[in-house]
């Protein structure tokens, strides 16, 4: 079967902030075989209630099943796919780079200016970059990054809130 | 109030009157609080057999069965009963006794993480650590339980919680934010639906237990007067519409009739009601219902759409929307559809081929039914059993058929039989069970006698697993692998094991003696009684749709 080209969608799901919902939402994906991207959870203005912001793949179909599925369980307040309006997205990523060679060290400390990224720790072979942005800026930067020789990478996954701008 | 004695108040509030169920170390607060409460507490021999009662008691009651056990074992022990509960929408709370919250993680004694065991098979649970949220989850539970796409509930409880002391309250309302079900359908998904139904020309109506969930049997009867439109009715659904009324078309799908079938390829208009497009029901998805649209009226939004396309959705409670259906008085002329489904019905009936000198079990069936009237409540096992009681057995009331539809759980008609008839004692209840079934819960024999249930079991003996024999002949080139038992060694006699237990066992070995057999049973009214029919091994449930083909392509056993 050929593969379908699968979009990915952010969904921003509002839940009781209760032990075991982490694991009901966990379940529901891996019992029916969806994958999930990247996900990362917090509290909210209100400590009772926790937002997740969960990437996943999939045609209309599996989305609007995961979407359904999603709203049955009973910690659910709310869940709404971000990517179907306009939203801002972001991310931190950790990147380690081997600087070993000090032809590359100047490079990488001009490549973290222009991308307004941070240096946050700096030793003899290695130094760390704090980026944080969009998909398209990260992915700019870690491509870039990966000439020089990447050592470690850490992302917290996306988080996600939509746009008032423009909405009126 | 101490924990043990906050649920028994809080039952007593949500008006239950029967508990199924097993002792054991850490439960015991509960069930010692229960002693001397007037909820009664009907002792199973297995906790299994405590989930199922308390699933067949709910099913003949429609009101929400309760069951408890106690931790490690005795929860999983429950796993299947619940499982069952969950894959047919059946309102159940389970309680199940947990460690000391202190020794919850350490693998204490009898400790297994049972709200992690359960959270896939549970419609919600809870761990409950603190008794001052006890009263206002059981007021949850019961909730969400009895609402919505319906379900079981459990409710984990440490033993130092049921001990722990605290002013009882429970509260008088519920309010959930993060849980409200939707009953009334969308009007103007309504006064499209009416539309699409004015317009068909050859349209059915396919019915599931939701009709029977949500009491809509009446509804449906109405609405069926005005329109006139033929029915079929999912395994889950039988009984939802009497077998009487004379466009219904019984059973779709794997062993549905032909007439079913033929109507579903047919049609141009499927008015599903409360029934999820079960991969039994439809066959060949891609094949199913070629030339129809779809209307799908489901309280649960994610039954619609998950495996048709749906052309209407109409999220709402069966009930309800059809009442709207029945303000709205839509008349269809559909005289000539009708006319083709009687001739089907007429052309293709199910048939068997009986025998003078050997007992088919189709003949068991249709001499029951013709004794009661189709007036019982039928249980079932699991395989051929449940499959000849759907074909054969006259339905007439919703509530008339329990049996484990979609988990296809057997073991689940004896203890369901004896939950049931709790629930009506004045109602003759029997469980038609296959001598492979039956012997998976047989032990709930005890907790019939000791109570004075008079079940009755039919036993269509045939020596095998007939159902997987069936599969085998037909698809495995007759290799028999682990099917047939062996007559003469390893089978109980099944006369001599009811009586051991203080029952009565009959056994029917000739033709003639069946329907004797069966009226003196039948007349039973304090002991349960088991009546072994020998029936013929080689017997198939026919028509049947290969798994994976399409409605269309049926096999007969009659050349």
């Amino acid at each position: 079967m050929e593969k379908e080209d699968l979009k990915p969608h952010i969904l921003s799901v509002i839940v009781e902030n209760k032990s075991g919902v982490l694991a009901r939402i966990a379940g529901l994906f891996s019992a029916r075989g969806y994958n999930i991207d990247s996900l990362s959870v917090s509290e909210t203005e209100d400590p009772n209630i926790s937002r997740m912001t969960i990437v996943v793949k999939g045609n209309e179909k599996i989305l609007e099943q995961i979407f359904k599925q999603l709203n049955r369980l009973i910690d659910i307040i709310k869940v709404q796919d971000l990517t179907s309006e306009e939203f801002i997205e972001r991310e931190m990523v950790l990147v380690k780079v081997n600087i070993s060679n000090s032809n590359v060290r100047q490079d990488v400390m001009q490549l973290t200016n222009i991308f307004r990224a941070k240096i946050i720790d700096i030793g003899k072979k290695n130094l760390t970059i704090e980026l944080v942005g969009g998909s398209s800026k990260v992915k700019a930067m870690l491509d870039l990054l990966e000439t020089f020789g990447i050592k470690e990478i850490i992302r917290t996954g996306k988080i996600a809130i939509s746009r008032e701008f423009g909405k009126e | 109030m101490t924990g043990a004695q906050i649920v028994i108040e809080s039952l007593k509030k949500e008006g239950v009157k029967i508990i199924f169920g097993y002792p054991g170390g850490v439960i015991l607060p509960l069930c010692d609080a229960l002693y001397d409460s007037d909820i009664k507490f009907i002792l199973t021999r297995h906790e299994q057999g405590a989930a199922h009662a308390a699933d067949g008691y709910a099913r003949a009651s429609g009101s929400v069965g309760v069951c408890i056990a106690t931790s490690g074992p005795g929860a999983t022990n429950l796993v299947t009963g619940i499982a069952n509960a969950y894959m047919d929408s059946i309102p159940m709370v389970a309680i199940t006794g947990q460690v000391h919250t202190q020794l919850i993680g350490n693998d204490a004694f009898q400790e297994a993480d049972t709200t992690g065991i359960t959270r896939p098979i549970t419609k919600h649970n809870y761990l409950v650590k603190d008794i001052s949220e006890l009263a206002s989850v059981i007021k949850e539970a019961f909730y969400i339980a009895n609402t919505g796409k319906k379900g079981p509930v459990l409710i984990d409880l440490p033993v130092d919680v049921q001990r722990a002391d605290i002013d009882f309250r429970y509260p008088e309302n519920i309010d959930m934010k993060s849980y409200k079900p939707v009953y009334e359908g969308h009007p103007l998904q309504i006064e499209k639906a009416i539309n699409m139904m004015l317009a068909a020309e050859r349209p059915i109506i396919m019915a599931g237990g939701g009709v029977i969930s949500s009491n809509a049997g009446e509804e449906l009867k109405k609405f069926l007067e005005i329109t006139e439109i033929p029915i079929t009715t999912t395994l889950m659904g039988l009984g939802s519409i009497s077998s009487e009324y004379r466009l219904n078309l019984g059973m779709p799908g794997m062993h549905g009739t032909k007439y079913a079938n033929y109507a579903i390829q047919q049609t141009d208009l499927i008015i599903a009601i409360g029934c999820r497009f079960d991969d039994r029901v439809t066959g060949k998805l891609s094949e199913f219902a070629p030339k129809a649209k779809i209307i799908h009226i489901d309280i649960d939004p994610v039954s619609i759409g998950k495996n048709v396309s749906v052309d209407l959705p109409i999220v709402g409670d069966a009930k309800s929307v059809l009442q709207k259906f029945i303000e709205k008085n839509p008349k269809i002329n559909i005289e000539e559809w009708n006319r083709q489904i009687l001739e089907w019905k007429k052309h293709h009936p199910l048939k068997y081929k009986d025998e003078d000198n050997e007992i088919k079990p189709q003949f068991v069936i249709e001499t029951l039914a013709g004794l009661t009237k189709g007036e019982a409540i039928i249980t079932t096992e699991v395989g051929q059993n449940q499959m000849w009681t759907a074909l054969f057995y006259p339905f007439k009331h919703p509530r008339g058929f329990i049996t484990s539809g979609g988990l296809g759980t057997m073991g689940f008609g004896f203890p369901a039989a004896i939950g049931a008839k709790f629930a009506c004692p004045d109602k003759t209840v029997i469980d038609i069970a296959g001598d492979g079934s039956i012997q998976m819960n047989i032990q709930e024999l005890a907790t019939a006698v000791s109570n004075n249930i008079a079940v009755k079991v039919i036993i269509l003996n045939n020596s095998c697993l007939g159902m997987v024999r069936q599969w085998q002949e037909l698809f495995y080139n007759k290799r028999y692998a682990f099917t047939c038992f062996k007559k003469e060694k390893g089978q109980p006699d099944f006369v001599k094991l009811a009586e051991s237990y203080g029952a009565i066992g009959y056994r029917v070995s000739r033709k003639k003696d069946l329907e004797k057999i069966l009226i003196k049973a039948l007349e039973e009214k304090e002991k349960p009684v088991f009546v072994d029919c020998l029936v013929v091994q080689e017997e198939n449930v026919f028509p049947m749709v290969p798994a994976g083909a399409s409605l269309t392509e049926m096999m007969e056993g009659l050349a």
